[in-house]
């Protein structure tokens, strides 16, 4: 394995391990599985006693939502916090190859999310008779992977500011609560206002949510192809400014001397 | 002595919450955005729920969060901050100091219900049509009084557990969904309807709508206070206990 695989795979492992405050089994469990199902159980019966779509437009919205969770708290954490817990100047002393460091934290963060989304789908056949059409699951887990990296390529912008913000998970659960409400998870995009609609269509997660409901409604994957090409360049757009960012703040903390200060 | 000490510990604690961004989040923001989905979602369906009647029920969700996430980590956080030993170490006993802090982690919430009501006021052109105003001026502080009582029970409970944090995050959205703050009880499961009566805010957003909406909010909000004295001796039993096993075992400032 070359260098920059090893640090790709090995340093992203030890990474997610020290970092993701989440990891330990009940704060696991009660975070990142009990939470996403209660969120879904709560807007399926909201929107049960709204009557503005079936339950199936929720549990899809939320379930594919939730990966969200691991992906911008996660990543969140798996940037942000090397500054938090005093180890990013080590980290940046390496020779180590930047683009292997930071998209190495990434892996597991996608595997997690899709983990989670998938759970939401699960519980939600268990509890809410959630049912997609037949023989759409294979479809549906493509869905499921893009909208997960491109949720993972926001967590790296956000993470990557907070190389430099004081308090980034403010930011992090904003983004996170408004991405409920403009990116299509409970509300359709064409019952938003105009500029809402127009923000949630330039973030992650609108298009991979509309191309996994159309899948989970029997479509082909080649039918909802474009929708998720869209899903996965606006991810593509999100990790490229996140690197940027992060390679911008390493060479202004260094100039600054000011890596770690708040 | 007791009423000056929970008087200068609320006001503290309210000045020391405002400040963090977190509850800014967790009481203003959070409880607008959920309530602008929930417009959103009964704007295009066939439920004709009133704009206030989301308001109110988005501010009381907003109230849940700020007690849940500011009483449910309150010894832990004043352990990380190292001023727990100096709250056990002072005369007055610990009940009379955490108090103030769990009431005030829910009075947060009322910026929630403000900014609920002015986010349809402003966005929405929402009529603040009350129908009993002075029993809504009662409602409120009696569900706040309640909440933060249950809060302290939390507070009490959670320090038993290194996961406190992770309880906070799983119990937000079930006890909005049980205490019918938006989704009428009816919808649920009937074995949920036992679990809304031992709730305060399911008392309090009944008060608080019967006196918005007309009714009587009188036995609701004699429930709540009833439940929030039931809370407040289950929580200075638990407190006890807890103060108990940490001098015995020398665990206090321990996470």
């Amino acid at each position: 394995m070359s260098v920059s695989a090893r640090i790709f795979f090995v340093g992203g492992a030890i990474s997610y391990r020290a970092l993701f405050n989440w990891i330990q089994p009940g704060m696991y469990v009660a975070t990142m599985l009990g939470s996403p199902l209660f969120q879904i159980l709560f807007f399926t019966y909201v929107g049960r006693y709204a009557g503005s779509q079936d339950d199936a437009f929720f549990i899809v919205g939320n379930a594919i939502q939730v990966a969200a969770m691991a992906g911008i708290f996660g990543m969140t954490m798996g940037i942000a916090n090397e500054r938090q817990y005093g180890t990013l100047q080590p980290l940046l002393a390496t020779p180590a190859n930047r683009l292997a460091i930071f998209a190495g934290r990434a892996l597991p963060f996608v595997v997690n999310g899709i983990a989670v989304s998938v759970f939401g789908f699960v519980a939600s056949w268990l509890l809410l008779d959630f049912r997609p059409a037949d023989g759409s699951v294979p479809a549906l887990a493509v869905a499921i992977l893009v909208t997960t990296c491109s949720c993972v390529a926001l967590g790296m912008l956000i993470g990557s500011i907070g190389l430099r913000a004081r308090d980034v998970f403010f930011g992090a659960n904003l983004v996170y609560f408004l991405m409920l409400l403009v990116c299509g998870v409970n509300i359709a995009n064409d019952d938003l206002p105009g500029w809402l609609g127009a923000i949630g269509r330039c973030l992650p997660l609108t298009h991979g949510i509309e191309a996994a409901r159309e899948i989970a409604s029997g479509a082909p994957l080649g039918d909802v192809s474009g929708l998720l090409a869209t899903e996965a360049l606006i991810g593509l757009a999100y990790a490229t400014a996140a690197y940027v960012l992060f390679r911008v703040f390493e060479a202004e903390g260094r100039r600054r001397a000011s890596l770690e200060t708040y | 002595m007791t009423a000056r000490l929970f008087g200068i510990g609320w006001v503290f604690h309210l000045k020391s919450l405002t400040h963090s961004l977190f509850f800014v989040l967790v009481s203003v923001l959070q409880p607008v955005i959920f309530a602008s989905i929930a417009f959103f979602m009964f704007e295009s369906g066939s439920q004709t729920g009133t704009l206030l009647y989301l308001a109110l029920g988005a501010g009381l969700m907003g109230i849940w969060s700020a007690t849940l996430f500011g009483s449910g980590g309150a010894i832990q956080w004043q352990r990380w901050q190292g001023t727990l030993e100096l709250m056990v170490g002072a005369p007055p006993p610990l009940l009379a100091l955490l108090l103030p802090l769990t009431v005030a982690t829910a009075t947060i919430g009322i910026y929630s219900v403000a900014g609920t009501l002015l986010w349809g006021r402003l966005f929405f052109g929402m009529a603040l049509d009350f129908e009993h105003p002075l029993t809504l001026a009662v409602a409120l502080p009696a569900t706040i009084l309640s909440l933060g009582m249950l809060g302290l029970l939390l507070a009490s409970t959670f320090v038993l557990y290194r996961n406190a944090n992770a309880f906070s995050n799983l119990l937000e959205y079930p006890v909005w969904l049980a205490t019918g703050l938006i989704v009428p009880l009816s919808l649920l499961p009937g074995w949920v309807t036992p679990i809304s009566w031992i709730l305060s805010p399911t008392w309090g957003m009944r008060a608080i709508r019967d006196a918005a909406f007309g009714g009587n909010a009188w036995p609701e909000i004699g429930m709540c206070i009833a439940l929030g004295l039931v809370y407040l001796g289950l929580g200075a039993l638990a407190l006890r206990n807890f103060e108990r096993l940490a001098r015995t075992r020398a665990t206090l400032s321990l996470t």
